[in-house]
């Protein structure tokens, strides 16, 4: 009987620590999967991306072990203050705004915003020019503020990802979509359904919307861990790992200018 | 886009960000416009399917009820797919399903499809449609014979005799039951935020993300969707004290 006991507990135990994984790591990274190619979830439902490959490789460098958590971006800030995760890094760009309820570490990359649209559309981006069409944005992101600050005639529809947002440009509900070049780029422009799809317009990276670049996001009582992120960044720069991940993802500097 | 609502209105035309910080109540409040624009495609939505959604069911039941060949399989084969699957996935169908064929894009249909807010309705209207066919079925196969026969002895029509006594003695079986189907379709009429339509929940989303708070935006929509139920179980009651009140007689 005692026996059965033991073994009933043993069982009971491992059961317990199978279920509660997120101790194991010293770090919950927050990511999103949704934004390729930062960040994009697999058919087998594994998450990889240039924000996943940059988050292992910082743990790396810090000596951490680390696990991600993927949120999804409308909850991904209120997930980090309490204390669902430790660190965002999900190309969240550092605006004032978002200073004032977290903290950021320094970039660790930078890419402008454009607008795509059908190549046959014959849009321009000025504020005239998209008067009564519909752009589609990502809800939530500095492009929304960015619309709605320079663009106030534009119809916008808000999408809870990019990936829907994409499915709607093509079905011909939205005429055009804004959102980061990059992204765009390598997540629709150069992929099969992108095909009749370009860039329209100038690069836009202006502080008050675009902010300094995308940073690792941390709760603002942790100092100590957004510098050892800063210092991280700095290190496989220096150590020319960040430029071999880069390179998997991208033909030209995604660090942007220093 | 929606009917008498309106567009939504800007959330903040001036992304200054002055009114951030001031905290739960009061940020709701400053974006009282857009609670109650979401408020209006709420009630909107679900009014015009619970509509639509009568205009199918009454047919679909009575087909059902009768036991009609054709007719009644084809009730009972919509009854079951549109009962059969959750609302979400038969929005997600028929808002980013439908528009990956082209020949619906190039249809007459695709105006209408092309709208967020027409396909919400479609989905809305086909689903509550199912669930008040089967809620009336029941309520028609329950009549007491007696009121048939009494229909018969007073040498209505068949046609008379369904529209004027067996239906409304039916739908005053069907009143309790109709009114928990009224609360689930508002409730379930949250889906229309996740194909783009700013309703209740819509609203508090948009705030939610724009604040990034947590629950600021949900309680507000969860205290308008309680207000909007309160009203609902009202008008239901007084239905019901109205058409039910044989049934209260001696308590």
């Amino acid at each position: 009987m005692k026996k059965l006991f033991a073994s009933a507990a043993a069982v009971f135990i491992s059961a317990a620590a199978l279920h509660a994984p997120a101790n194991a790591a010293d770090l919950t990274i927050c990511v999103e999967g949704a934004y390729p190619p930062f960040s994009e979830t697999t058919a087998d439902g594994d998450i990889v991306g240039f924000d996943i490959d940059m988050a292992n490789a910082m743990c790396a460098s810090m000596g951490k072990s680390c696990e991600m958590a993927k949120t999804d971006w409308d909850g991904i800030i209120p997930a980090l203050i309490e204390k669902k995760c430790d660190a965002i890094i999900a190309s969240m760009s550092i605006t004032e705004e978002r200073k004032k309820v977290i903290d950021f570490s320094e970039k660790y990359y930078q890419t402008p915003a454009k607008f795509i649209a059908a190549e046959d559309a014959g849009l321009t981006d000025t504020p005239e020019g998209l008067a009564g069409k519909v752009v589609g944005i990502q809800r939530g992101t500095i492009h929304q503020d960015f619309m709605e600050g320079e663009f106030p005639d534009v119809e916008l529809k808000l999408y809870g990802t990019q990936d829907e947002v994409y499915l709607d440009l093509q079905a011909g509900r939205i005429d055009a979509a804004m959102a980061d070049s990059v992204a765009m780029d390598d997540g629709f422009l150069k992929t099969e359904n992108g095909a009749g799809y370009a860039f329209f317009g100038g690069d836009y990276s202006i502080l008050k919307y675009h902010g300094d670049g995308a940073g690792i996001g941390v709760r603002q009582e942790d100092t100590e861990l957004r510098d050892a992120f800063t210092k991280a960044i700095a290190d496989i720069r220096d150590s020319g790992e960040y430029d071999e991940i880069a390179k998997k993802y991208f033909d030209f500097d995604v660090y942007g200018g220093s | 886009m929606a009917l008498i609502c309106g567009r939504p209105p800007r959330t903040s035309p001036d992304p200054a960000f002055a009114d951030w910080g001031d905290g739960g109540a009061a940020l709701a409040l400053k974006h009282w416009s857009m609670f109650a624009h979401g408020a209006c495609v709420t009630v909107e939505l679900t009014a015009l399917s619970l509509i639509f959604g009568m205009l199918i069911a009454i047919p679909a039941a009575l087909a059902m009820a009768r036991g009609w060949r054709f007719w009644g399989g084809f009730a009972r084969s919509y009854a079951y797919v549109f009962r059969g699957s959750p609302l979400l996935v038969q929005a997600y169908l028929i808002y980013y399903g439908l528009s990956q064929f082209e020949v619906v894009r190039d249809s007459v249909l695709w105006p209408f499809l092309r709208e967020a807010y027409w396909c919400a309705l479609l989905a809305f209207t086909l689903n509550t449609g199912a669930y008040t066919a089967e809620i009336l079925r029941g309520a028609i196969a329950a009549t007491p014979k007696g009121e048939l026969e009494g229909a018969k002895a007073l040498g209505l029509s068949p046609f008379k005799s369904t529209w004027l006594v067996e239906l409304p003695s039916a739908a005053r079986r069907a009143l309790p039951q109709y009114g928990n189907e009224i609360i689930f379709m508002m409730h379930g009429s949250v889906i229309a935020s996740v194909i783009t339509i700013q309703d209740i929940l819509g609203a508090g989303r948009t705030l939610n993300a724009k604040y990034y708070v947590a629950y600021e935006g949900f309680i507000t929509a969860a205290l308008l969707y309680m207000a909007l139920t309160m009203v609902i179980v009202l008008c239901v009651r007084g239905m019901e004290k109205r058409w039910l009140a044989h049934l209260a007689v001696g308590r």
